[in-house]
């Protein structure tokens, strides 16, 4: 099929071999790739047996997978998915850089890893040469140090095995730090090293699989596709579009960490207790002028080089690198922690990274333990010394050195924050829930909904098949540009949603017609493709498991921090309103042909020919009547 | 070469692609232009210039840097690379080359690779005098490739090894933090 390379490499880790193998045009049709086809491929092969998949056991499927867009639109993003060990169902989690490109130019439109390898070991993928080679020199190593080393011994290999080439640039790579090998439910998957697929948990799924990376190097052209010709008008029109948004150009995400304090009232401060500040300490001039040593940061092909690199090059914090921080790394590690500072914001970002945490699910972790901290539910005792402050940043640091680590308390706050919430509750017999600012066991993305003033909405979270997921978020109606459909379209195909502000709306379209020579319509996503990969993601969130199980009367809601007024700035006094966001989540299950206890119907499933889905929701449909 | 130039003159001499280095975000667009137009696809090892990234952050393409003294043609036991007059560029003659990396070993940089298909040295051409990769380059405002008229710069200051170029920016980006990711 055009725009594809033809094949994926499937890698058992228990049997330690691999072959490749092919998907057929069908599934690729409609599902297209990235978390659209993760969904599918998990659903065929898993859902038969999907509550009793341990997410961090040997029968979870692990997924590498980048779109027909990958190498031809900006940014190079691969899906990484699989069953999350934070939601219990299926996120597509992707990350930018250059790792989708080189997989493709290697020859391959994804990789498919099962079983749990003996050893930890990493993936070496040069084209056709694919070796799963040990890794016990990688152990323990943070992510800056496995990208380094990673670099060293897979060129060593190229120009051993392939003499004569030239220079050989470095291998793309992902990896887990830390705390990916910890099993750390909050672990990313990393990308050059402050990027991320984040959402979902996938480091801890790499982690209980031993595989500590994945590097690839390509040296054959992305695929032969239907026009070049128009690929190439409409790449310029994005560029061309890129170039005219200046500041977004030159501050990325990082003007965030102030406007959405100051300007929207949506930021997280000391766990969702507030959700504005003016401090104009924390304005990106600060971060700008005083750290950034590349203003300009980009991933293969993107005009927009949001990204940023920061540098401390002083004082206690000397040597911390990391990129802007971006948007919700300044608000998870800043002001929802009570900081206020760059400085001290840029070192635990840095650190973050540096661990392989995820510093929205970390950062929301922690602020859950300091509100405990302040309220006198957990003392200092029981955070092993640990002074939990608002605004004590080394004490955060400790923190998060002890999560990755699984180290005493770390090993508790590990399991992230809905877990932990359900088992400090037990042991201090309190219902801690109404302080755990998540959905589906996922931390709320740094996008508040009280003020309506933000992108978010008062159903986004509740009914988003990936929770928490601000990258996911859902609205009314469900064929709207605005809703998940879109969403899981960006996350197939896959695009950045970073390089198409002002894209009309039609060219993906088109994009997709040059890469593939196939006619795709709105309306045939939002009917067909879309649909069923939402309808595939809600299932298998809904069937869960093995130890979590959402009750969608009660789970298919805001966290209830949403509900308490906001407490100050312009918006004071604001908040969800629970019969509103009620209304909404019935209109939605009605929108996207669910019964009235949110679980997809059959009329739905048999109507898009998910047939085997339908079979699978017979018994939660009945044990359904029960929730209350 | 006299060092009066008339604005006439300027238009008819060679060009040859100043860098700075330091600027650039790592994009590859350059790689996208130039093996668009070298190969009608998109295949970053096949094009003439490749950007390294060793160390994230540390990003620079690397290309031909037309040394005043042409150590890789010299070098070339088959008569394969010449000097085009027009540009001055290094010209590849596929029918001779052999791929046996000669040129990449006299090369200072070892800039030159080869085609992964082909199997031929691949080295920049500047594209007949227009350089597809400074035109990106210069729309995105980055600035890291500018075309300039070649006069008498040190040109072969810019071929050096991947290494040595990514331990000069790494160190002027970490300062001695950089050592750690060498």
């Amino acid at each position: 099929m055009l725009g594809y390379a033809g094949k994926f490499l499937e890698v058992n880790l228990s049997k330690g071999n691999f072959k490749n193998v092919t998907i057929g045009e069908e599934w690729l049709k409609d599902y297209i790739g990235g978390r659209g086809l993760a969904a599918k491929i998990l659903c065929d092969r898993l859902i038969h047996k999907w509550e009793e998949i341990d997410p961090l056991g040997s029968d979870n499927i692990l997924l590498f997978l980048p779109g027909p867009f990958t190498g031809f639109y900006p940014g190079g993003r691969v899906c990484v998915s699989g069953k999350s060990p934070q939601s219990s169902g299926v996120v597509g989690s992707t990350v930018g850089g250059e790792f989708g490109v080189e997989l493709r130019c290697a020859g391959y439109d994804g990789i498919i890893v099962t079983g749990q390898a003996q050893k930890p070991v990493y993936l070496f993928i040069k084209d056709e040469d694919v070796e799963i080679r040990d890794a016990s020199s990688l152990l323990g190593k943070d992510t800056k140090e496995t990208n380094t080393l990673l670099n060293k011994e897979c060129r060593a290999l190229l120009k051993e095995r392939y003499p004569g080439y030239g220079e050989w640039k470095e291998p793309a790579t992902l990896c887990i730090g830390p705390a990916g090998e910890n099993r750390v439910r909050t672990a990313v998957v990393t990308a050059k090293w402050t990027h991320a697929a984040g959402y979902g948990g996938y480091g801890a799924v790499m982690g209980s699989k031993k595989l500590k990376a994945v590097a690839v190097k390509g040296t054959g052209p992305l695929p032969e596709v239907a026009d070049l010709e128009k690929i190439k008008q409409i790449i310029s029109l994005v560029n061309k579009i890129a170039y005219g948004n200046v500041m977004w150009r030159r501050w990325g995400t990082g003007g965030g960490g102030y406007n959405f304090g100051a300007q929207t009232s949506s930021e997280p401060i000391r766990n969702w207790q507030e959700e504005w500040h003016d401090e104009r300490s924390y304005g990106v001039d600060e971060f700008e002028n005083r750290f950034w040593v590349k203003q300009s940061w980009s991933d293969f092909g993107c005009p927009t080089n949001c990204m940023k690199i920061a540098v401390v090059r002083s004082g206690k914090f000397k040597g911390a690198i990391t990129d802007n921080p971006d948007y919700e790394l300044q608000a998870y590690l800043g002001p929802n922690l009570g900081i206020f500072n760059p400085e001290e914001n840029v070192y635990l970002s840095a650190l973050i990274d540096d661990l392989g945490l995820c510093g929205i699910q970390t950062g929301n972790v922690m602020g859950f333990a300091a509100e405990l901290f302040q309220r006198d539910i957990l003392s200092k005792d029981d955070l092993d010394g640990i002074e939990l402050r608002w605004g004590n940043a080394e004490a955060f640091a400790a923190l998060a050195k002890k999560i990755a680590a699984r180290e005493g308390v770390g090993d508790l706050l590990a399991e992230g924050t809905y877990r932990v919430a359900l088992k400090i509750g037990k042991m201090k017999h309190k219902d801690l829930l109404k302080y755990a600012v998540q959905s589906k066991g996922i931390g709320i993305g740094a996008h508040g909904i009280r003020s309506g003033m933000d992108f978010s909405n008062e159903i986004g979270f509740a009914c988003s098949v990936q929770g928490g997921d601000h990258s996911s978020m859902t609205s009314l109606p469900l064929e709207g540009y605005g809703s998940e459909i879109w969403e899981i379209f960006y996350d197939s195909a896959i695009m950045c949603k970073f390089t198409c502000f002002g894209f009309p709306e039609n060219s993906r379209f088109e994009l997709y017609g040059a890469i593939t020579g196939l006619n795709l319509t709105r309306d045939e996503w939002a009917r067909n493709g879309g649909l069923k990969t939402l309808q595939i993601q809600r299932a298998l969130l809904l069937l869960g498991g093995p130890d979590l199980h959402w009750n969608p009367k009660v789970d298919d809601d805001n966290p209830s921090r949403f509900y308490e007024p906001l407490p100050s700035g312009p918006c004071k006094g604001k908040a969800a309103d629970k019969t509103s966001v009620s209304m909404g989540v019935q209109k939605y299950y009605e929108e996207a042909g669910w019964d009235a206890n949110g679980i997809p119907k059959s009329e739905t499933l048999l109507r898009l020919g998910l047939g085997e889905v339908d079979k699978a929701l017979k018994k939660l449909r009945e044990t359904s009547m029960k929730y209350v | 070469m006299s060092r009066n130039w008339s604005y006439q003159q300027s238009l008819n001499e060679p060009v040859w692609i100043a860098r700075d280095l330091s600027k650039c975000s790592g994009c590859r667009k350059c790689e996208i232009a130039c093996s668009l137009h070298h190969e009608n696809r998109i295949w970053p090892e096949a094009s003439r210039v490749r950007v390294f990234m060793l160390v994230p952050g540390a990003d620079f393409p690397h290309l031909c840097a037309q040394c005043e003294n042409y150590p890789c043609v010299k070098a070339c036991p088959f008569q394969a690379l010449s000097v085009n007059s027009k540009t001055s560029a290094v010209a590849v003659n596929k029918e001779k080359c052999t791929g046996c990396g000669k040129c990449v070993e006299a090369c200072p940089g070892r800039v030159p690779h080869l085609h992964p298909a082909e199997k031929k040295i691949v080295i920049c051409d500047l594209c007949d005098g227009d350089p597809q990769c400074v035109k990106v380059c210069q729309e995105g405002g980055w600035g890291v490739l500018k075309s300039v008229p070649r006069r008498e710069q040190p040109t072969g200051l810019y071929a050096r090894t991947p290494e040595e170029t990514t331990r000069n920016l790494a160190t002027k980006m970490y300062g001695e933090k950089a050592e750690e990711f060498l």
